[in-house]
Protein backbone atom coordinates (compact mmCIF):
# COMPACT_ATOMS: atom_id res chain seq x y z
CA UNK A 1 0.00 0.00 0.00
CA UNK A 2 1.22 3.75 -1.04
CA UNK A 3 -0.60 6.38 0.78
CA UNK A 4 -0.19 10.34 -0.99
CA UNK A 5 -1.56 13.56 0.61
CA UNK A 6 -2.82 16.36 -0.88
CA UNK A 7 -2.13 19.37 1.73
CA UNK A 8 -3.86 22.04 -0.39
CA UNK A 9 -7.09 19.85 -0.07
CA UNK A 10 -6.50 19.15 3.30
CA UNK A 11 -9.18 20.83 5.94
CA UNK A 12 -7.53 20.13 9.30
CA UNK A 13 -10.14 17.53 10.44
CA UNK A 14 -8.41 15.38 12.21
CA UNK A 15 -10.00 11.71 11.49
CA UNK A 16 -6.75 10.77 9.84
CA UNK A 17 -4.78 10.95 12.90
CA UNK A 18 -7.85 9.95 15.46
CA UNK A 19 -8.17 6.68 12.97
CA UNK A 20 -4.16 5.76 12.17
CA UNK A 21 -1.79 8.27 14.57
CA UNK A 22 1.10 6.33 13.15
CA UNK A 23 0.36 7.08 9.70
CA UNK A 24 -0.67 10.51 9.53
CA UNK A 25 -0.15 13.55 12.30
CA UNK A 26 -1.31 17.57 11.86
CA UNK A 27 1.42 20.67 11.74
CA UNK A 28 1.41 21.93 14.71
CA UNK A 29 0.97 25.36 13.30
CA UNK A 30 -2.14 25.25 10.61
CA UNK A 31 -3.59 21.06 11.73
CA UNK A 32 -2.60 20.29 8.30
CA UNK A 33 -2.25 17.06 7.03
CA UNK A 34 1.63 15.48 7.60
CA UNK A 35 2.46 11.87 6.28
CA UNK A 36 4.38 10.17 8.26
CA UNK A 37 4.72 6.76 6.68
CA UNK A 38 3.75 6.40 2.79
CA UNK A 39 4.18 2.89 2.50
CA UNK A 40 2.83 1.97 5.74
CA UNK A 41 2.78 -1.89 7.37
CA UNK A 42 -0.27 -4.42 6.92
CA UNK A 43 -1.24 -3.65 10.58
CA UNK A 44 -2.42 0.38 9.92
CA UNK A 45 -3.95 -0.61 6.38
CA UNK A 46 -7.60 -1.35 7.48
CA UNK A 47 -7.01 2.37 9.53
CA UNK A 48 -5.92 4.13 6.90
CA UNK A 49 -8.47 3.00 3.91
CA UNK A 50 -11.02 4.08 6.34
CA UNK A 51 -9.00 7.65 7.14
CA UNK A 52 -8.94 7.82 3.20
CA UNK A 53 -13.26 7.06 3.15
CA UNK A 54 -13.84 9.31 5.91
CA UNK A 55 -11.61 12.49 5.02
CA UNK A 56 -14.12 15.45 4.22
CA UNK A 57 -11.91 17.12 1.82
CA UNK A 58 -10.88 13.79 0.07
CA UNK A 59 -6.94 14.61 0.54
CA UNK A 60 -6.03 11.05 1.21
CA UNK A 61 -5.35 8.61 -1.74
CA UNK A 62 -4.70 4.87 -1.31
CA UNK A 63 -2.83 3.12 -4.13
CA UNK A 64 -3.37 -0.54 -3.02
CA UNK A 65 -1.27 -2.20 -5.57
CA UNK A 66 2.16 -0.61 -5.46
CA UNK B 1 -48.37 13.20 -0.24
CA UNK B 2 -47.54 16.09 -2.47
CA UNK B 3 -44.32 16.66 -3.08
CA UNK B 4 -43.70 21.31 -4.06
CA UNK B 5 -43.25 21.53 -7.98
CA UNK B 6 -43.70 24.96 -8.77
CA UNK B 7 -46.99 26.00 -9.47
CA UNK B 8 -48.41 23.16 -6.65
CA UNK B 9 -48.52 23.23 -3.00
CA UNK B 10 -46.35 24.85 -1.22
CA UNK B 11 -43.71 22.19 0.88
CA UNK B 12 -42.81 24.56 4.12
CA UNK B 13 -39.26 24.15 5.49
CA UNK B 14 -38.18 23.03 7.97
CA UNK B 15 -40.06 20.07 7.19
CA UNK B 16 -42.48 18.66 10.49
CA UNK B 17 -40.83 15.77 12.04
CA UNK B 18 -43.77 13.21 13.52
CA UNK B 19 -41.40 11.35 16.12
CA UNK B 20 -38.57 12.66 18.34
CA UNK B 21 -36.64 10.47 16.76
CA UNK B 22 -37.62 10.12 13.58
CA UNK B 23 -36.66 11.76 10.18
CA UNK B 24 -39.84 13.66 8.24
CA UNK B 25 -41.49 10.96 6.10
CA UNK B 26 -40.78 13.19 3.47
CA UNK B 27 -37.00 12.52 3.23
CA UNK B 28 -37.51 9.15 1.67
CA UNK B 29 -39.81 10.38 -1.04
CA UNK B 30 -37.83 13.61 -1.81
CA UNK B 31 -34.64 11.50 -2.24
CA UNK B 32 -36.29 9.49 -4.63
CA UNK B 33 -38.82 11.25 -6.27
CA UNK B 34 -37.51 15.45 -5.52
CA UNK B 35 -34.10 15.00 -4.83
CA UNK B 36 -34.06 18.93 -5.75
CA UNK B 37 -37.53 20.52 -3.99
CA UNK B 38 -38.49 23.77 -4.26
CA UNK B 39 -39.47 24.74 -0.10
CA UNK B 40 -40.99 27.88 1.65
CA UNK B 41 -38.20 29.01 3.93
CA UNK B 42 -39.86 30.94 7.29
CA UNK B 43 -38.94 33.83 5.71
CA UNK B 44 -41.19 33.46 3.00
CA UNK B 45 -38.47 33.46 0.43
CA UNK B 46 -37.68 29.84 -1.40
CA UNK B 47 -34.55 27.58 -1.89
CA UNK B 48 -34.46 24.33 -3.12
CA UNK B 49 -33.80 21.55 -0.93
CA UNK B 50 -31.04 18.91 -1.27
CA UNK B 51 -31.85 16.03 0.40
CA UNK B 52 -29.63 13.17 -1.87
CA UNK B 53 -25.75 12.02 -0.89
CA UNK B 54 -24.07 12.74 -3.88
CA UNK B 55 -25.95 16.69 -4.36
CA UNK B 56 -25.13 17.39 -0.67
CA UNK B 57 -21.49 16.25 -0.49
CA UNK B 58 -21.32 18.15 -4.32
CA UNK B 59 -22.37 21.56 -3.18
CA UNK B 60 -20.92 21.39 0.22
CA UNK B 61 -17.40 20.68 -1.27
CA UNK B 62 -17.73 23.37 -3.55
CA UNK B 63 -15.45 25.98 -2.79
CA UNK B 64 -17.42 28.60 -5.01
CA UNK B 65 -20.80 28.56 -3.05
CA UNK B 66 -20.65 30.62 -0.12
CA UNK B 67 -23.05 30.37 2.57
CA UNK B 68 -25.98 33.08 2.31
CA UNK B 69 -25.91 36.00 4.15
CA UNK B 70 -25.15 39.71 3.43
CA UNK B 71 -28.29 40.17 1.00
CA UNK B 72 -26.62 37.36 -1.19
CA UNK B 73 -29.24 34.79 -1.57
CA UNK B 74 -32.23 34.01 0.09
CA UNK B 75 -32.75 34.96 3.93
CA UNK B 76 -33.85 32.18 6.09
CA UNK B 77 -36.03 33.99 8.53
CA UNK B 78 -37.19 37.09 9.27
CA UNK B 79 -35.63 37.46 13.31
CA UNK B 80 -32.20 37.93 12.78
CA UNK B 81 -29.88 34.77 14.29
CA UNK B 82 -26.79 33.51 13.33
CA UNK B 83 -27.61 33.35 9.59
CA UNK B 84 -28.45 37.08 8.71
CA UNK B 85 -25.75 37.45 12.12
CA UNK B 86 -23.47 40.81 11.40
CA UNK B 87 -20.71 40.20 13.52
CA UNK B 88 -19.77 36.46 11.75
CA UNK B 89 -19.18 39.20 8.32
CA UNK B 90 -16.10 40.13 9.90
CA UNK B 91 -14.69 37.21 9.65
CA UNK B 92 -13.29 36.29 6.01
CA UNK B 93 -16.50 33.98 4.84
CA UNK B 94 -14.59 32.42 1.78
CA UNK B 95 -11.38 32.48 -0.30
CA UNK B 96 -7.38 32.88 0.60
CA UNK B 97 -8.54 34.68 3.25
CA UNK B 98 -10.90 32.67 4.87
CA UNK B 99 -7.93 29.66 4.58
CA UNK B 100 -5.48 32.18 6.39
CA UNK B 101 -8.06 32.81 9.31
CA UNK B 102 -8.84 29.18 9.14
CA UNK B 103 -5.67 27.50 9.46
CA UNK B 104 -4.59 30.28 12.22
CA UNK B 105 -7.78 28.69 14.41
CA UNK B 106 -6.85 25.18 13.65
CA UNK B 107 -4.00 24.68 15.48
CA UNK B 108 -6.55 24.65 18.62
CA UNK B 109 -8.73 21.96 17.20
CA UNK B 110 -6.14 19.53 15.94
CA UNK B 111 -6.54 15.90 16.85
CA UNK B 112 -3.55 15.93 19.32
CA UNK B 113 -4.81 19.15 21.08
CA UNK B 114 -7.87 17.45 21.73
CA UNK B 115 -6.30 14.40 22.90
CA UNK B 116 -4.33 16.62 25.08
CA UNK B 117 -7.96 17.44 26.25
CA UNK B 118 -9.38 14.50 26.47
CA UNK B 119 -8.60 14.47 30.60
CA UNK B 120 -9.81 17.92 31.78
CA UNK B 121 -13.14 17.13 29.31
CA UNK B 122 -13.54 13.75 31.34
CA UNK B 123 -13.16 15.42 34.53
CA UNK B 124 -16.02 18.09 33.18
CA UNK B 125 -17.94 15.21 32.78
CA UNK B 126 -17.18 13.06 35.87
CA UNK B 127 -18.11 16.38 38.08
CA UNK B 128 -21.06 17.02 36.24
CA UNK B 129 -22.56 13.60 36.55
CA UNK B 130 -21.43 13.87 40.53
CA UNK B 131 -23.68 17.17 40.54
CA UNK B 132 -26.88 15.05 38.92
CA UNK B 133 -26.32 12.09 40.82
CA UNK B 134 -26.21 14.30 44.18
CA UNK B 135 -29.88 15.72 42.75
CA UNK B 136 -31.46 11.97 42.67
CA UNK B 137 -33.31 10.02 39.96
CA UNK B 138 -34.82 11.22 37.40
CA UNK B 139 -32.58 13.68 36.38
CA UNK B 140 -32.68 15.43 33.24
CA UNK B 141 -29.67 14.59 31.00
CA UNK B 142 -29.43 17.92 28.52
CA UNK B 143 -29.85 20.34 31.84
CA UNK B 144 -27.47 18.23 33.58
CA UNK B 145 -25.19 17.07 31.69
CA UNK B 146 -25.15 17.65 27.32
CA UNK B 147 -26.22 21.66 27.81
CA UNK B 148 -23.08 22.79 30.51
CA UNK B 149 -20.27 20.36 28.87
CA UNK B 150 -19.40 21.43 25.74
CA UNK B 151 -19.91 25.53 27.08
CA UNK B 152 -17.38 24.58 29.92
CA UNK B 153 -15.44 23.25 27.27
CA UNK B 154 -15.36 26.33 25.16
CA UNK B 155 -15.39 28.85 27.63
CA UNK B 156 -11.80 27.04 29.32
CA UNK B 157 -10.92 27.15 25.77
CA UNK B 158 -11.65 30.82 25.16
CA UNK B 159 -10.42 32.07 28.78
CA UNK B 160 -14.19 33.14 29.60
CA UNK B 161 -14.39 32.28 33.95
CA UNK B 162 -16.24 29.51 35.20
CA UNK B 163 -18.84 32.03 36.48
CA UNK B 164 -19.76 32.99 32.94
CA UNK B 165 -20.81 29.85 31.87
CA UNK B 166 -24.36 30.71 32.27
CA UNK B 167 -24.44 33.84 30.20
CA UNK B 168 -23.08 31.83 27.32
CA UNK B 169 -25.78 29.27 26.68
CA UNK B 170 -28.29 32.04 26.51
CA UNK B 171 -26.72 33.79 24.39
CA UNK B 172 -25.73 31.43 21.93
CA UNK B 173 -29.39 30.08 22.77
CA UNK B 174 -30.74 33.16 21.51
CA UNK B 175 -27.84 33.34 18.40
CA UNK B 176 -29.06 30.11 17.13
CA UNK B 177 -32.77 30.02 17.78
CA UNK B 178 -34.94 31.35 14.12
CA UNK B 179 -38.76 31.50 16.37
CA UNK B 180 -38.36 31.02 19.78
CA UNK B 181 -36.85 34.65 20.61
CA UNK B 182 -38.54 37.35 18.95
CA UNK B 183 -36.14 39.76 17.15
CA UNK B 184 -35.47 41.88 19.69
CA UNK B 185 -34.83 39.33 22.24
CA UNK B 186 -32.04 38.45 19.51
CA UNK B 187 -30.39 42.01 19.39
CA UNK B 188 -30.70 42.86 23.02
CA UNK B 189 -28.56 39.59 22.94
CA UNK B 190 -25.85 40.18 20.56
CA UNK B 191 -25.04 43.25 21.55
CA UNK B 192 -24.88 41.91 25.09
CA UNK B 193 -22.27 39.35 23.95
CA UNK B 194 -20.68 41.60 21.60
CA UNK B 195 -19.27 43.89 24.75
CA UNK B 196 -18.81 40.98 26.56
CA UNK B 197 -16.51 39.84 23.91
CA UNK B 198 -15.22 43.25 23.29
CA UNK B 199 -14.37 43.77 27.03
CA UNK B 200 -12.57 40.20 26.86
CA UNK B 201 -10.36 40.67 23.89
CA UNK B 202 -8.95 43.82 25.48
CA UNK B 203 -8.69 42.17 28.63
CA UNK B 204 -6.65 39.28 27.02
CA UNK B 205 -4.25 41.76 25.12
CA UNK B 206 -3.36 43.34 28.40
CA UNK B 207 -3.33 40.50 30.01
CA UNK B 208 -2.87 37.10 27.58
CA UNK B 209 -3.78 33.83 29.30
CA UNK B 210 -3.43 30.63 28.17
CA UNK B 211 -6.07 30.22 25.82
CA UNK B 212 -6.78 30.64 22.24
CA UNK B 213 -7.95 34.44 22.09
CA UNK B 214 -4.68 35.12 24.32
CA UNK B 215 -2.62 33.60 21.49
CA UNK B 216 -4.77 34.64 18.69
CA UNK B 217 -3.73 38.50 19.70
CA UNK B 218 0.15 38.05 18.75
CA UNK B 219 -0.07 35.29 16.33
CA UNK B 220 -0.01 36.86 12.92
CA UNK B 221 -1.71 35.04 10.07
CA UNK B 222 0.35 33.72 6.87
CA UNK B 223 0.68 36.72 5.62
CA UNK B 224 1.97 38.45 8.58
CA UNK B 225 -0.81 39.97 9.43
CA UNK B 226 -2.57 40.38 12.93
CA UNK B 227 -6.52 39.92 13.89
CA UNK B 228 -8.31 42.68 14.71
CA UNK B 229 -10.31 43.08 17.83
CA UNK B 230 -13.24 43.09 15.13
CA UNK B 231 -12.01 39.51 13.87
CA UNK B 232 -11.05 38.22 17.16
CA UNK B 233 -15.01 38.41 18.64
CA UNK B 234 -16.13 37.41 15.62
CA UNK B 235 -14.21 34.10 16.19
CA UNK B 236 -14.88 33.72 19.88
CA UNK B 237 -18.64 34.43 18.44
CA UNK B 238 -18.11 31.70 15.89
CA UNK B 239 -16.83 29.22 18.09
CA UNK B 240 -19.58 29.32 20.92
CA UNK B 241 -22.03 29.54 18.01
CA UNK B 242 -20.70 26.71 16.70
CA UNK B 243 -19.38 24.74 19.37
CA UNK B 244 -22.02 24.90 21.94
CA UNK B 245 -25.40 23.83 21.15
CA UNK B 246 -24.81 21.66 18.11
CA UNK B 247 -22.70 19.48 20.72
CA UNK B 248 -24.76 19.91 23.86
CA UNK B 249 -28.10 18.64 22.07
CA UNK B 250 -25.82 16.32 20.01
CA UNK B 251 -24.89 14.33 23.73
CA UNK B 252 -28.99 14.00 24.58
CA UNK B 253 -29.99 13.05 20.79
CA UNK B 254 -27.16 10.26 20.95
CA UNK B 255 -28.07 8.70 24.61
CA UNK B 256 -31.41 9.46 23.43
CA UNK B 257 -31.12 7.07 20.01
CA UNK B 258 -28.91 4.82 22.38
CA UNK B 259 -31.42 4.43 25.27
CA UNK B 260 -34.66 4.27 22.89
CA UNK B 261 -33.59 0.88 21.86
CA UNK B 262 -31.98 -0.40 24.97
CA UNK B 263 -29.99 -3.40 23.23
CA UNK B 264 -27.96 -0.43 21.40
CA UNK B 265 -26.91 0.62 24.98
CA UNK B 266 -26.16 -2.41 25.72
CA UNK B 267 -24.18 -3.70 23.06
CA UNK B 268 -22.11 -0.52 24.08
CA UNK B 269 -21.56 -1.97 27.98
CA UNK B 270 -20.60 -5.61 26.63
CA UNK B 271 -18.05 -3.54 24.04
CA UNK B 272 -17.02 -0.08 24.95
CA UNK B 273 -14.32 -0.34 22.34
CA UNK B 274 -17.62 0.68 19.97
CA UNK B 275 -17.98 3.86 21.30
CA UNK B 276 -16.34 5.72 18.35
CA UNK B 277 -17.84 3.84 15.68
CA UNK B 278 -21.17 4.46 17.96
CA UNK B 279 -20.38 8.44 18.05
CA UNK B 280 -20.04 8.58 14.29
CA UNK B 281 -23.27 6.51 13.77
CA UNK B 282 -24.87 8.61 16.21
CA UNK B 283 -24.00 11.65 14.20
CA UNK B 284 -25.29 10.05 10.51
CA UNK B 285 -28.38 8.69 11.89
CA UNK B 286 -30.04 11.90 13.71
CA UNK B 287 -33.41 12.66 12.52
CA UNK B 288 -33.22 15.77 14.13
CA UNK B 289 -30.49 17.66 12.97
CA UNK B 290 -31.15 21.14 12.20
CA UNK B 291 -32.21 22.88 9.36
CA UNK B 292 -29.18 21.57 7.59
CA UNK B 293 -26.81 24.51 5.36
CA UNK B 294 -27.92 27.11 3.10
CA UNK B 295 -25.60 28.21 0.03
CA UNK B 296 -25.74 30.57 -2.46
CA UNK B 297 -24.66 28.85 -5.98
CA UNK B 298 -23.18 31.80 -7.44
CA UNK B 299 -21.95 30.02 -10.77
CA UNK B 300 -24.10 27.31 -12.88
CA UNK B 301 -23.45 23.93 -11.92
CA UNK B 302 -24.13 20.23 -12.95
CA UNK B 303 -25.50 17.87 -9.63
CA UNK B 304 -26.04 14.07 -10.15
CA UNK B 305 -29.91 15.22 -10.34
CA UNK B 306 -30.32 18.40 -11.90
CA UNK B 307 -28.60 21.37 -13.11
CA UNK B 308 -29.05 24.76 -10.96
CA UNK B 309 -28.86 28.09 -12.58
CA UNK B 310 -26.33 30.97 -10.63
CA UNK B 311 -28.50 33.19 -8.31
CA UNK B 312 -30.16 29.73 -6.28
CA UNK B 313 -30.32 29.49 -2.96
CA UNK B 314 -29.56 25.65 -1.91
CA UNK B 315 -30.36 24.18 1.28
CA UNK B 316 -28.34 21.33 2.04
CA UNK B 317 -30.32 18.83 4.21
CA UNK B 318 -27.33 16.59 5.85
CA UNK B 319 -29.79 14.58 7.64
CA UNK B 320 -31.67 13.53 4.70
CA UNK B 321 -28.43 12.84 2.81
CA UNK B 322 -27.24 10.93 5.56
CA UNK B 323 -29.76 8.22 5.24
CA UNK B 324 -29.24 7.79 1.35
CA UNK B 325 -29.34 4.11 0.69
CA UNK B 326 -27.39 5.09 -2.33
CA UNK B 327 -24.48 6.17 0.11
CA UNK B 328 -25.18 3.80 2.89
CA UNK B 329 -26.01 0.09 3.32
CA UNK B 330 -28.82 -0.71 5.58
CA UNK B 331 -29.03 3.26 5.44
CA UNK B 332 -32.22 3.48 7.73
CA UNK B 333 -30.81 0.85 10.25
CA UNK B 334 -28.66 2.03 13.21
CA UNK B 335 -25.54 0.16 13.23
CA UNK B 336 -23.33 0.92 16.03
CA UNK B 337 -20.30 -1.07 13.76
CA UNK B 338 -20.86 0.95 10.73
CA UNK B 339 -17.46 1.38 8.97
CA UNK B 340 -16.21 3.43 7.16
CA UNK B 341 -19.24 5.78 7.78
CA UNK B 342 -18.71 8.98 6.03
CA UNK B 343 -21.95 11.24 6.91
CA UNK B 344 -21.82 14.57 6.06
CA UNK B 345 -22.70 15.77 9.75
CA UNK B 346 -19.61 18.05 9.94
CA UNK B 347 -20.32 18.99 6.05
CA UNK B 348 -17.70 18.70 3.58
CA UNK B 349 -14.89 20.36 2.25
CA UNK B 350 -12.74 23.44 2.89
CA UNK B 351 -15.89 24.67 4.95
CA UNK B 352 -16.11 21.24 6.64
CA UNK B 353 -16.49 21.65 10.83
CA UNK B 354 -13.56 23.07 12.15
CA UNK B 355 -14.37 21.89 15.82
CA UNK B 356 -15.37 18.38 14.60
CA UNK B 357 -12.12 16.69 16.19
CA UNK B 358 -13.50 18.31 19.76
CA UNK B 359 -17.01 17.44 18.84
CA UNK B 360 -15.89 13.45 18.50
CA UNK B 361 -13.92 14.01 21.64
CA UNK B 362 -16.59 15.35 24.02
CA UNK B 363 -19.25 13.00 22.33
CA UNK B 364 -16.75 10.20 23.21
CA UNK B 365 -15.92 11.11 26.61
CA UNK B 366 -19.36 12.17 27.12
CA UNK B 367 -20.82 8.18 26.20
CA UNK B 368 -17.35 7.04 27.81
CA UNK B 369 -18.25 8.17 31.26
CA UNK B 370 -21.78 7.27 31.18
CA UNK B 371 -21.09 3.73 30.04
CA UNK B 372 -18.85 3.42 33.27
CA UNK B 373 -20.26 5.68 36.28
CA UNK B 374 -24.17 4.47 35.03
CA UNK B 375 -24.48 1.37 32.98
CA UNK B 376 -28.19 1.05 34.19
CA UNK B 377 -29.03 4.55 32.36
CA UNK B 378 -32.73 4.22 30.97
CA UNK B 379 -34.95 6.67 29.69
CA UNK B 380 -37.67 8.13 32.66
CA UNK B 381 -40.20 8.47 29.77
CA UNK B 382 -41.09 6.41 26.71
CA UNK B 383 -39.58 7.41 23.97
CA UNK B 384 -42.37 9.03 22.10
CA UNK B 385 -43.20 11.58 25.05
CA UNK B 386 -39.50 13.04 23.83
CA UNK B 387 -39.98 16.52 22.61
CA UNK B 388 -37.66 18.38 19.92
CA UNK B 389 -37.11 21.42 20.14
CA UNK B 390 -38.49 23.46 18.09
CA UNK B 391 -37.09 26.81 15.69
CA UNK B 392 -33.42 25.87 16.31
CA UNK B 393 -30.70 26.16 13.51
CA UNK B 394 -29.61 23.34 15.29
CA UNK B 395 -32.17 20.44 16.45
CA UNK B 396 -32.68 18.75 19.46
CA UNK B 397 -34.76 17.17 21.88
CA UNK B 398 -36.46 19.53 25.18
CA UNK B 399 -35.23 17.53 27.87
CA UNK B 400 -33.87 14.24 27.93
CA UNK B 401 -34.94 12.84 31.33
CA UNK B 402 -33.35 9.53 32.69
CA UNK B 403 -32.93 7.06 35.38
CA UNK B 404 -29.54 4.81 36.87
Amino acid sequence: MKVTVDEDRCCGAGQCVMLAPDVFDQREDDGIVVLLEAEPDAAHHTAVREAADVCPAAAITVHEDS
Amino acid sequence: MTLSEPGTDELHYPLPAPDPLDPPKEWAELRDRCPVATVTLPSGDHAQLLTRYDDVKQVLSDPRFPRVGGGQGARISDSGGVFDSDMASALPQSGPAHQQWRRLVMRWFTAKRMAALRPRIEAMADSLIDEMLAHGQPADLKAALGFPLPVWVICTMLGVPDSDRDRFSYWSDTLLNLTRYGRDEIVAAQTEFLGYMQAHVQAKRAQPGDDLLSELTTEPTADGTLLTDAQLVGTGQGLLVAGHETTANMISKMVAMLLADRRRWEQLLADPSLVRTAVEESLRFDANPGIGMPRYIAEDVALGSAALPAGTTVMCSMGAANRDARAFDGAEEMDLTRSPNPHLSFGSGPHSCLGQALARTELQVTLEVLLRRLPGLDLAVPVEELQRVEGLAVGGLRELPVRW
